[in-house]
C-alpha cells in the first residue's frame, strides 16, 4: 500500500547520516599519544544505519522516497553509495570546505537548511549518536530547528493514516508516541539488522548520478553561522587515556571471598551503587 | 542565552541552573547527584544555585530537592508539563533562560536530558556538552566541561567561551548525591510561561513500565547478565535472572546457548545478533568466541565468571573469577541481598528449579 500524502505525492522521507572511522579500529598512536585516524576504515554510523533500515522498511510497505542527505568531506560519498544499494532512492551530501570544525549547534543548523532545500519532506531520521562524538544532540537539534515534533530513541516507526507513531525507549519502559507529519525520529542503535547492499542497488551506483554534492551557497547557508570559529564549543585540549583498556584482575580465593572482592571493586568504580 | 549572537559582555549571566526530573513523586538520581555537583560549581563561581522544574503539582518535589543543595528552586506549573514533552519542555527552559540569564545549566543526560538538550541548544544556539565527567573553572571563568571521547579512549576538555548559557549533560552515577538536609531553606519561585495547546505536538498513546520480569531488552539494560553453554542446562538460565533482577539488569546469551535452543534467539549477543553497551556486562559461563567478543567488548565493564581460567574471554575482562558458576553466581545474589537489605548472611531467594 503507497500512503500519498498532501495530494499526488508519495511520502518523502530524509535520512541523516554520518560516516564514521569503525570504532574496533580505532587505536592509539604509542609515539604521539593521539588517535590513529588514517588508513582508519569508515562505516556508516551504526545508529544511522538502523535509521537507514527503519526509512526502507517504510518504503517497502509504502513505496516511501527515502533520501540520504550528509555533511562531511567527499570520502562521506562512500557511505552514501552504500546507502543508495542498499535501496535508498538518492542522496545529497553537502560539502564545503567552511564547514570544517562545526559543532553540533552549526551542524543542526546546516543540516536543517538543507533539509528545507530539498523539501516536501515528512519524516525526518537520524541516529541517536554517532559512535565518534556520542553526542547524540544533533537530531533533536535539527527539530529544534525545524520547529518540528521530536520522537527520540526510537526502535520502531508506523505511518498510521497519516501519522508517524514510534516506539520509544523512555529511562523507564517504552512508550508510543504519535505525531502529524513532517517530525523527526532519532533511531535506536542495534533495534534491527540493516539490510545488506543488493546487486540492483550496486548497478544503480555503478550508473553514477545518485548523489549530489552542495556546497553552502548552493543550499543559502550563512557562512558566518557554520565552521570552527562560528561553533559555540571548542575542544581546549584532549587528555589521552593511557591506562590500558581493561584492569584485568582477577579475584581468587573461596566464592564467598571472591564475589566480596568483585562487589567492592564493582561499588568502587560505581557501577554497582549499594 | 545567545540565539545566535556572539557575546560581547558575558557579566549579564549569573547562577548555575539544574533542570530537575522527578519521577512518581521522586527525584531521579541524576538530578540529585547534579545538585551536589552545581552546589560545588555555584560556591565556587560565588552564585546561587537554582533548581528548574516544569511539571504540575510539583512543590514537594521542589521542597524536597532543596534539601539536597539549592537555594531557590523554579516551578513552571501547567498541566501541559505533567509529562514529560519535547516542545513544552524546550519552550518553558528557553523563555526562562531568555529571562533570566543563567550562566551554567546543567542537565541529567537521561533519555529526556537529552531530548530536551539537543533541542534547545539548538534554538538558544548555544554550546552544550554531553556525557560530562567532570568539571572546572577555567582562568577565564569559563566552565571546564570534561567528557569522554573517540569511545573512551581520551578525555576532552570543552569551552563554550563567548556564548552563554554553557550548558552540559551528565550520565547517572557519575556524581554522589549530597546527603538529604529537610531543614534546609530555600525559596519556591513559581514563573509563568504560556503554553498553548499547539505546543503539544506529540500524544503518548502507550506505556509499557520495563517489568523486572522480562520487559527490559539487554539493548537497552545499562546492566547485562549473559549466560554461555557452562550453565549447561536451559532452566539454569533462571539463576541468572534472578541475579539479573538484583541488578536492575537484564539476561543476555552467547550464540552456543542459543543453538542448544536453551533460549531465544531475541537473547543473542554477537556479531549474527545483537550488539550491547551496557555499563556492566557479566559475562557467566562463557568462554568467548570472536563473534561474541564483536556483541559486548564495548561495555564499560566487563566481568567474567568461568570454570577454565584459558576462557578467552578473561583477557578482556575488567575483573574475573575463575571458580564454578554454581557456587559464585548465588553468593553473588547473597551479597547483593545483604547489601540492599542490610542483613549480612540473608538467604537468597532463589528459584526452586535451580540446582
Amino acid at each position: 500500500m503507497s500512503v500519498l500524502v498532501s495530494g499526488m505525492r508519495p511520502m518523502r522521507i530524509i535520512v541523516c547520516i554520518k560516516q564514521v572511522p569503525k570504532a574496533q579500529e580505532l587505536q592509539v598512536d604509542p609515539v604521539t599519544q593521539t588517535l590513529k585516524r588514517v588508513g582508519v576504515p569508515s562505516e556508516i554510523n551504526p545508529p544511522d544505519a538502523n535509521a537507514l533500515e527503519i526509512a526502507l522498511t517504510l518504503k517497502d510497505r509504502h513505496a516511501a522516497e527515502v533520501v540520504v542527505l550528509s555533511m562531511g568531506p567527499t570520502s562521506f560519498d562512500e557511505s552514501l553509495e552504500r546507502a543508495i544499494a542498499m535501496g535508498a532512492d538518492r542522496s545529497v551530501l553537502l560539502t564545503d570546505r567552511i564547514l570544517g570544525g562545526s559543532d553540533t549547534v552549526p551542524t543542526a543548523y546546516a543540516l536543517s537548511e538543507t533539509i528545507q532545500k530539498i523539501g516536501g519532506y515528512d519524516l525526518i531520521l537520524t541516529g541517536e549518536e554517532t559512535t565518534d562524538a556520542s553526542t547524540g544532540h544533533v537530531g533533536p537539534g535539527i527539530a529544534g530547528h525545524l520547529a518540528l515534533p521530536q520522537i527520540t530513541y526510537v526502535s520502531e516507526v508506523q505511518i498510521v493514516d497519516g501519522t508517524v507513531r514510534a516506539r520509544r525507549t523512555a529511562e523507564d519502559g517504552t512508550e508510543w508516541w504519535q505525531t502529524k507529519m513532517p517530525s523527526l525520529c532519532t533511531v535506536n542503535f542495534g533495534c534491527n539488522k540493516p539490510r545488506s547492499p543488493t546487486l540492483t542497488g550496486k548497478i544503480r551506483v555503478k550508473r553514477g548520478g545518485v548523489i549530489a554534492h552542495w556546497s553552502c551557497a548552493d543550499v543559502g547557508i550563512d557562512p558566518k553561522k557554520v565552521g570552527l570559529f562560528n561553533s559555540p564549543t571548542i575542544v581546549a585540549k584532549v587528555d589521552t587515556i593511557r591506562l590500558p583498556p581493561r584492569a584485568g584482575r582477577m579475584f581468587s580465593g573461596d566464592a564467598r571471598e571472591s564475589v566480596r572482592a568483585l562487589l567492592d571493586a564493582l561499588i568502587r568504580d560505581r557501577v554497582i551503587v549499594p | 542565552m545567545t540565539d545566535g549572537h556572539i557575546l560581547e559582555d558575558k557579566s549579564h549571566f549569573h547562577g548555575v541552573w539544574v533542570f530537575l526530573e522527578g519521577r512518581a513523586g521522586q527525584l531521579r538520581d541524576v538530578s540529585t547527584q547534579l545538585i551536589g555537583e552545581g552546589r560545588r560549581l555555584a560556591d565556587l563561581r560565588g552564585t546561587p544555585l537554582t533548581g528548574i522544574l516544569p511539571g504540575h503539582d510539583v512543590d514537594a518535589l521542589a521542597r524536597e530537592a532543596i534539601g539536597y543543595g539549592l537555594d531557590r528552586v523554579i516551578v513552571v506549573d501547567d498541566p501541559i508539563l505533567e509529562i514529560y514533552r519535547s516542545r513544552p519542555f524546550a519552550e518553558v527552559m528557553a523563555q526562562l533562560i531568555r529571562r533570566q540569564k543563567p550562566e551554567i545549566v546543567l542537565f541529567g543526560a537521561s533519555k529526556n536530558g537529552r531530548d530536551l538538550g539537543g533541542r534547545l541548544h539548538a534554538i538558544l544556539e548555544t554550546g552544550l556538552a554531553a556525557d560530562c565527567v567532570k568539571f572546572d573553572i577555567d582562568p577565564e571563568g569559563n566552565l571546564d566541561m570534561i567528557r569522554p571521547s573517540f569511545g573512551g579512549k581520551s578525555l576532552a576538555h570543552i569551552l563554550c567561551k563567548k556564548h552563554r548559557p554553557q550548558m552540559a549533560s551528565v550520565r547517572r552515577n557519575v556524581f554522589v548525591a549530597p546527603p538529604h538536609n529537610p531543614d534546609r531553606r530555600g525559596e519556591i519561585l513559581h514563573e509563568r510561561v504560556e503554553l498553548s495547546p499547539k505546543d503539544v505536538d506529540a500524544t503518548l498513546l502507550e506505556f509499557d513500565e520495563f517489568t523486572k520480569d522480562g520487559g527490559l531488552r539487554p539493548e537497552e539494560a545499562d546492566i547485562v547478565v549473559s549466560g554461555g553453554y557452562g550453565l549447561g542446562d536451559p532452566k539454569n538460565f533462571q539463576l541468572l535472572q534472578a541475579l539479573a533482577d538484583r541488578l536492575g539488569g537484564a539476561i543476555a546469551a552467547s550464540r552456543k546457548a542459543v543453538d542448544s535452543g536453551w533460549v531465544p534467539k531475541t537473547l543473542q549477543v554477537g556479531q549474527t545478533g545483537m550488539t550491547v553497551r551496557p555499563k556492566l556486562y557479566i559475562a557467566v559461563g562463557i568462554s568467548g568466541a570472536v563473534q561474541h567478543l564483536a556483541g559486548m567488548q564495548e561495555s564499560d565493564k566487563i566481568v567474567v565468571i568461568n570454570i577454565d581460567p584459558k576462557a578467552p574471554l578473561f583477557e578482556i575482562a575488567d575483573y574475573g573469577i575463575v571458580g564454578d558458576l554454581f557456587e559464585v553466581v548465588p553468593e553473588l545474589i547473597r551479597q547483593l541481598d545483604a547489601l540492599k537489605g542490610g542483613e549480612v548472611g540473608a538467604q537468597p531467594t532463589l528459584p526452586a528449579e535451580v540446582r
